[in-house]
C-alpha cells in the first residue's frame, strides 16, 4: 500500500502522535487495494518477463539456505577482547530484520564464554551423580528413546541491551547490537524430571550443579524446584538437532531464567544440597545495587519490549501509513499487555498480541500507525500477567550501581527525525 | 512361575514405570568415571586436592600464562582484571567474591582461556595465592592449601543478598 491511499480525515485515532486503532488495520488495508492495487485492464505482449521465468530452476537440495540476495542478513558479532580472547564471542539476532516470533537456527543469539566447542556426539554423555540413589550416565542414543516433549521459549542472556544500560550517551545501533541477544525457540526433548526421577533423588538434594562440556566447563547451581517444574534436556531445535552454537548434542533449558543457566553442551548434573557458589554466580552474573551491596541467585528475566519495526538504523520511505510491530516477553510468565506510545509516553495505546501468547516466550506486537512526518518518540511498555511492567531507563539506572549492565528491561524510546531517520534515545 | 508371582512381577514393573515415565535407560555411573569438572569446590572446602602454593610461585605462574589478557600485575585488563580495585571491571574476582574457594576451582577448570585443565593442582592453589595477596587478603607467606584457602575471610562476603531465598523466580 502507498502512502497517499490513506484518506486522513477517515482515520480512526487510538493516541497521539498518529497511533491508530486496532480495527483500523484491516479497514486501510482494503481501502489499499481498491485506491492503490488496480488490475492492468488487458496483459501486454511488451511486459517485461523475467529470465527466471524463461528457464528450468535448480534441482532439489539437500539442507535448504536462504536466499541468496538475503546474505546480508546476519548475526551481528560482538568480541569485546578480540585481539586477546577472541573465543569469548558474542552473537545478536537481527530482529530488525525478521518477522513472526521463532527464531531461525541460524540467527540464533551466541553468548561464548570459551568459544564454540565440537564435540563427538557418539563420545558425548550426560551425568547425573550427587545426592541420588543411582548415579547414572547416558548416552545420546539411549536418551534419543524416552518421550519426549515441546515447548516454545525465549532465551535471554543477563546482559542483553549492555550498551543501553552502561553508555553515558546512546548508542546508533540496529536491534542486533541493542537488543539481539534474546531468541526464541521451538525447543523438544525430555522432560528434566523424568531423568532425575531415574535416578532417584535423595531428600537433602536441594541443588544441581550443571555443568557444560566446553573448555571452561561452565557450571551453574540450580534450584531443584526449577528444574523439577519445567527444565527440559533440549536436544531439538526448531524441530532438528541443536545447533553447535545452542549446545551440540543437547543443553539444559530453564524456561524465563537467565541464559547463562541454560547450559549448553550439557555433560553433567551434580546435585547438591545447597548452592556452590561458581564463578558465575560469584561475579559476572551478580548485580551491584546502587548501595554498593550485591544482588545473586537472580535468576528469573523481567518483563520487557522493544519495537523491531521501525527501529534504529532504519529510515522512513515518507509520511502515511506504517504498521509498528515488536517483540515482548516475561520470564515470569505471559505477556499481558504491550501499549506503544508516539508522542514520547504523554499518550499510549494497546497494541494487537499476535497468539498463541505463550508463557516465557516471544510476544508479537503489533499497532496501525499513520505518521504525519513530524518528529517524534515511539515507544513501547509491556504488562506481564503477574503485573510487572517495563520501567523507564531512570527508573532501572537509579536501582543499580553504575557499571550494572546485567537484567536491563527498561524502555527503549525511538526517536524519528523529520528526515526520517530512527535513532537511538534515552527518555 | 506360578500365576500369583508372574502377578507380583507385573505389579512391581508397573510401580517403577509410575516412578520414572522414562525407559530407564540410564547406565550406573562409577565414581571413578567421574571428571573432578563435573563437580565443584564447595565454600567449606569439600573437594579441594591436596597440593599447595604461594604467591610468589603464583606471580610467575601469572606473568607466564595469565597476564597477557588479565594484565601485568592483574589490575590493568584488558579482560576482567582479578586484582582490584580498578578502572575496567567493577567485580574483581580477588575481592568481589564471596569464597576464595571459587578462585581454586574456576582457575583450575578453565583458565587459561586456551588450554583450560592444564594447570596442576599447585599451580592453580600458587595462581589463587596470588590473585588474593594482590588484593591485600593474605599476606605474601601464607600457602595456599586444602586448610588454607576455605579459612580465607573475603571482604565482600556478607555484602549479597540472595534473590532466590528471598523471593523465589520473582525477577528482582
Ligand atoms: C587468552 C586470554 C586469557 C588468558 C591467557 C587467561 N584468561 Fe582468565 N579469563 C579470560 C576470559 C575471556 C575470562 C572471562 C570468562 C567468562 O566470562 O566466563 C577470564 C576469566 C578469568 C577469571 C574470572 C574473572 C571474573 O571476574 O569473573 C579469573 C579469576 C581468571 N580468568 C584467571 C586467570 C588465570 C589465573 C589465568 C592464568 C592461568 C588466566 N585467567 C589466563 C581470558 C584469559
Amino acid at each position: 500500500m502507498t502512502r497517499s491511499d490513506i484518506d486522513g480525515a477517515a482515520l480512526e485515532y487510538a493516541a497521539g502522535g498518529g497511533l491508530l486503532s486496532r480495527r483500523m488495520l484491516l479497514a486501510s488495508a482494503a481501502a489499499g487495494t481498491a485506491a492503490g492495487l488496480l488490475q492492468p485492464r488487458a496483459a501486454r505482449a511488451e511486459a517485461e518477463i523475467p529470465e527466471w521465468t524463461k528457464a528450468a530452476g535448480a534441482r532439489a537440495r539437500g539442507y535448504g539456505t536462504p536466499a541468496a540476495a538475503e546474505s546480508a542478513v546476519q548475526r551481528a558479532i560482538i568480541e569485546p577482547w578480540q585481539d586477546v580472547a577472541p573465543a569469548f564471542s558474542l552473537s545478536g539476532t537481527p530482529h530488525q530484520r525478521l518477522r513472526g516470533t521463532i527464531t531461525p537456527n541460524g540467527l540464533h543469539y551466541e553468548v561464548h564464554h570459551g568459544g564454540r566447542p565440537d564435540i563427538d556426539p557418539a563420545r558425548h554423555r550426560l551425568m547425573i551423580h550427587g545426592l541420588v540413589e543411582r548415579p547414572l550416565q547416558f548416552g545420546l542414543e539411549a536418551l534419543e528413546r524416552y518421550p519426549m516433549v515441546t515447548a516454545t521459549h525465549f532465551l535471554e542472556c543477563a546482559g542483553n541491551s549492555l550498551f543501553n544500560a552502561v553508555m553515558p550517551e546512546p548508542m546508533q545501533a540496529g536491534c542486533d547490537m541493542l537488543h539481539g541477544l534474546v531468541s526464541n525457540t521451538e525447543w523438544s526433548g525430555i522432560p528434566m524430571r523424568v531423568l532425575m526421577e531415574e535416578a532417584g533423588v535423595q531428600p537433602e538434594g536441594k541443588w544441581v550443579v550443571a555443568a557444560g562440556a566446553d573448555g571452561p566447563s561452565l557450571a551453574r547451581s540450580i534450584p531443584m524446584e526449577k528444574i523439577m517444574q519445567d527444565g527440559m534436556l533440549a536436544l531439538y531445535q526448531n524441530g532438528e538437532r541443536i545447533r553447535p552454537e545452542q549446545g551440540y548434542p543437547m543443553r539444559l533449558l530453564l524456561p524465563g531464567f537467565e541464559g547463562n543457566m541454560n547450559i549448553k553442551w550439557l555433560t553433567s548434573l551434580w546435585v547438591t544440597e545447597a548452592p556452590v557458589h561458581t564463578k558465575d554466580e560469584s561475579g559476572e552474573y551478580t548485580e551491584i545495587l546502587a548501595d554498593g551491596s550485591s544482588v545473586q541467585f537472580t535468576f528469573a528475566m523481567g518483563v520487557k519490549s522493544f519495537i523491531t519495526h521501525p527501529s534504529a538504523t532504519m529510515t522512513m520511505s515518507g509520511p502515511g501509513f506504517y504498521e509498528i510491530s515488536g517483540l515482548a516477553w516475561s520470564g515470569a510468565g505471559k505477556v499481558a499487555k504491550v501499549e506503544v506510545s508516539a508522542d514520547g509516553g504523554q499518550s499510549w495505546a494497546e497494541a494487537a498480541l499476535a497468539e498463541p501468547v505463550l508463557p516465557q516466550a516471544l510476544t508479537r506486537f503489533s499497532l496501525p500507525w499513520h505518521w504525519d512526518g513530524s518528529p517524534l518518540v515511539l515507544m513501547s511498555r509491556a504488562t506481564d500477567e503477574t503485573g510487572a511492567v517495563q520501567p523507564a531507563r531512570a527508573d532501572w539506572k537509579a536501582r543499580y550501581h553504575a557499571s550494572n549492565f546485567l537484567h536491563y528491561n527498561a524502555i527503549q524510546p525511538w526517536q524519528v527525525t523529520a528526515e526520517g531517520a530512527v535513532q537511538n534515545v534515552y527518555l | 512361575m506360578s500365576i500369583f508371582k508372574l502377578t507380583a512381577a507385573a505389579l512391581l514393573l508397573t510401580a517403577a514405570a509410575a516412578r520414572a515415565e522414562g525407559p530407564g535407560l540410564g547406565q550406573p555411573l562409577e565414581a571413578a568415571d567421574i571428571p573432578f569438572y563435573a563437580t565443584y569446590v564447595k565454600p567449606d572446602g569439600a573437594g579441594l586436592p591436596g597440593g599447595s602454593g604461594t604467591a610468589a610461585q603464583g606471580a610467575e605462574i601469572y606473568a607466564a600464562k595469565c597476564a597477557s589478557c588479565h594484565g601485568k600485575t592483574g589490575s590493568e585488563g584488558p579482560v576482567m582484571p582479578p586484582v582490584g580495585p580498578n578502572d575496567v571491571w567493577a567485580k574483581p574476582a580477588g575481592s568481589y567474591w564471596p569464597y576464595a574457594t571459587t578462585l581454586f576451582d574456576y582457575i583450575r577448570r578453565a583458565m587459561p582461556l586456551e588450554a583450560p585443565k592444564s594447570l596442576s593442582d599447585d599451580e592453580a592453589y600458587a595462581l589463587a595465592a596470588y590473585i588474593l595477596e594482590r588484593n591485600g587478603v593474605i599476606d605474601a607467606q601464607t600457602a595456599m592449601t586444602a586448610e588454607t584457602l576455605p579459612a580465607v575471610k573475603m571482604p565482600n562476603h556478607g555484602n549479597f543478598l540472595d534473590v532466590w531465598a528471598k523471593q523465589g523466580a520473582k525477577p528482582w
